[in-house]
């Protein structure tokens, strides 16, 4: 690994003043320890987040909750409140990595994960994410792994994270905060598609600080669940998942929130899906429908067309438990 | 270098180490325990489970300056008495929960604190909402799948684990 500075804040002012070019913020360290291993990130500085006070889950008015960014996941999952209004979260965060990343990793570490393929990782092979220009061995090469919606001619690298994907269906809000003043990011705002810059994969400036996730009061979210597909069962990244809330009223929905996993290069929120299904009956035949709409645009790769057919029957399935 | 003061295994260590040595090579090289192993060194199999105020993570992705506060318990001392053994080590000998024993001390400090979380209401993907969660076969195979066995010993590693859980049960 290459050789870093290391400072421990005691205080976010502090944290902020220390934020820069070639420096780092570092919460559990499971991707970005990793990263600098592999001498994919080398920073100069990392900065240690984990003596600052963002580790509590509070109330909101309204019912809603803000969830500091060094809340572990696992914390995260095991909380009453998230259990009980927002089960798709929970459900998300158990179904990723295994007890003990969970242990280390914190909620801001979990959005700021590099997207990212086994062509990345691979210095042998040309990768635009980790060498802006370099080109994508990924294209033609062996994608089981990759994405289908949301691709460009530069990258086709999947976003690996559960927890995302049910807060892009949850309507979460990224709060952040830099010497310059504090701001809020819609999460669907919060990653951004690769188009020619993959290596550009959110939305925060060089100087800005998660601080928290806010989730507003849903009550569909009451009525949820994350549904995760892989290749084992358990500690591997999902083929595809889905993270839906459903209401139904009288046979009608009501009210839907969908989004996919596994399948695109950011967390992926199915609106077309969700416009199909709102006013429409809570039957198989328009779940079906529905999935269709969203996954009509699909760009596949030899690899990975078969998860255009997964994710239409991951879909269907974790509504119709839901209707 | 930074000078480091550490608790692992009860006892307080001083520690002159740099930044960026991972709390796996700072138990393994500078303290000579290597009861906890580099199986992956990318967090991937749990061969490198340590406790960290009871709590199990993966030593490989820790950076040991961030641990400086920490009791880390590792499997040298995961038994309460000086010469004595943890009730889960004896249940992996009486089960055969192993075979050529790289992944043990891993699987060991991961499942001492698996129970710990489960009787602390911890849920899992398996049974994630339930209030009182029964550890199942599937329970039990899903709180340990950080943990990799290339022998395939999870057989055994499954029973000495119900076994210690009964035990342990109220």
């Amino acid at each position: 690994m290459k050789p870093f500075a290391y400072v421990k804040p005691l205080d976010i002012d502090e944290a902020l003043q220390a934020a820069g070019p070639s420096v780092k913020f570092l919460g559990g360290g499971t991707n970005l320890v990793d990263l600098m291993r592999e001498g994919i990130e080398h920073p100069e500085t990392l900065v240690d987040l984990t003596g600052l006070p963002l580790d509590e889950v509070d109330e909101l008015p309204g019912g809603g909750l803000r969830i500091g960014a060094l809340v572990r996941n696992s914390a995260l999952a095991a909380d009453r409140r998230v259990r009980a209004r927002y089960p798709v979260l929970s459900q998300a965060v158990l179904a990723g990595a295994s007890p003990q990343l969970r242990n280390m990793a914190t909620v801001g570490g979990n959005l700021l994960q590099r997207t990212r393929c086994n062509y990345f990782y691979d210095q042998a092979h040309a990768c635009n994410k980790r060498e802006p220009g370099s080109g994508c061995d990924a294209l033609g090469g062996f994608t089981r792994g990759h994405a289908v919606l949301g691709v460009s001619e530069s990258c086709i690298a999947t976003h690996p994270s559960d927890m995302c994907v049910a807060l892009a269906a949850l309507d979460a809000t990224v709060e952040v905060r830099s010497v310059r003043g504090t701001r809020r990011i819609p999460l669907a705002d919060f990653h951004l598609l690769p188009g020619d810059t993959p290596q550009v994969e959110n939305a925060l400036a060089e100087d800005e600080l998660i601080t928290a996730v806010e989730l507003p009061p849903a009550p569909v979210a009451a009525n949820s669940r994350y549904r995760k597909v892989r290749d084992r069962a358990s500690y591997a990244f999902a083929l595809v998942s889905v993270a839906a809330a459903l209401e139904v009223r009288d046979g009608t929905v009501t009210a839907v929130r969908l989004a996919l996993g596994g399948v695109a290069t950011k967390p992926w929120r199915a609106h077309e899906a969700e416009r199909v299904l709102v006013g429409g009956p809570a039957t198989e035949e328009a779940f079906g429908r529905a999935a269709d709409a969203e996954l009509a645009p699909a760009t596949v790769q030899p690899g990975n067309a078969f998860k255009v057919d997964l994710a239409r029957a991951t879909i269907v399935a974790t509504l119709r438990e839901l209707a | 270098m930074t000078e480091l003061r550490m608790r692992v295994n009860g006892v307080t260590r001083t520690l002159d180490i740099e930044p960026w040595v991972s709390l796996l090579d700072a138990l393994r090289d500078h303290l000579g325990l290597t009861g906890p192993k580099k199986g992956c060194d990318q967090g991937a199999c749990g061969a490198c489970t340590v406790l960290a105020d009871g709590v199990r993570i993966n030593a490989c992705l820790a950076l040991a300056v961030q641990y400086a506060d920490k009791e880390i318990t590792t499997i040298e001392g995961i038994a309460k008495g000086e010469d004595g053994t943890h009730p889960m080590q004896e249940a992996f000998v009486r089960h055969d929960g192993f075979q050529c024993g790289y992944c043990t001390s891993g699987q060991i400090c991961s499942a001492v604190a698996m129970l710990t979380e489960h009787a602390a209401g911890m849920p899992s993907a398996v049974t994630p909402t339930t209030d009182r969660i029964e550890l199942t076969d599937d329970e039990i195979r899903e709180r340990m799948s950080g943990n990799l066995c290339r022998c395939g010993a999870y057989n055994g590693i499954l029973d000495a684990i119900k076994d210690v859980a009964a035990q342990e049960a109220p």
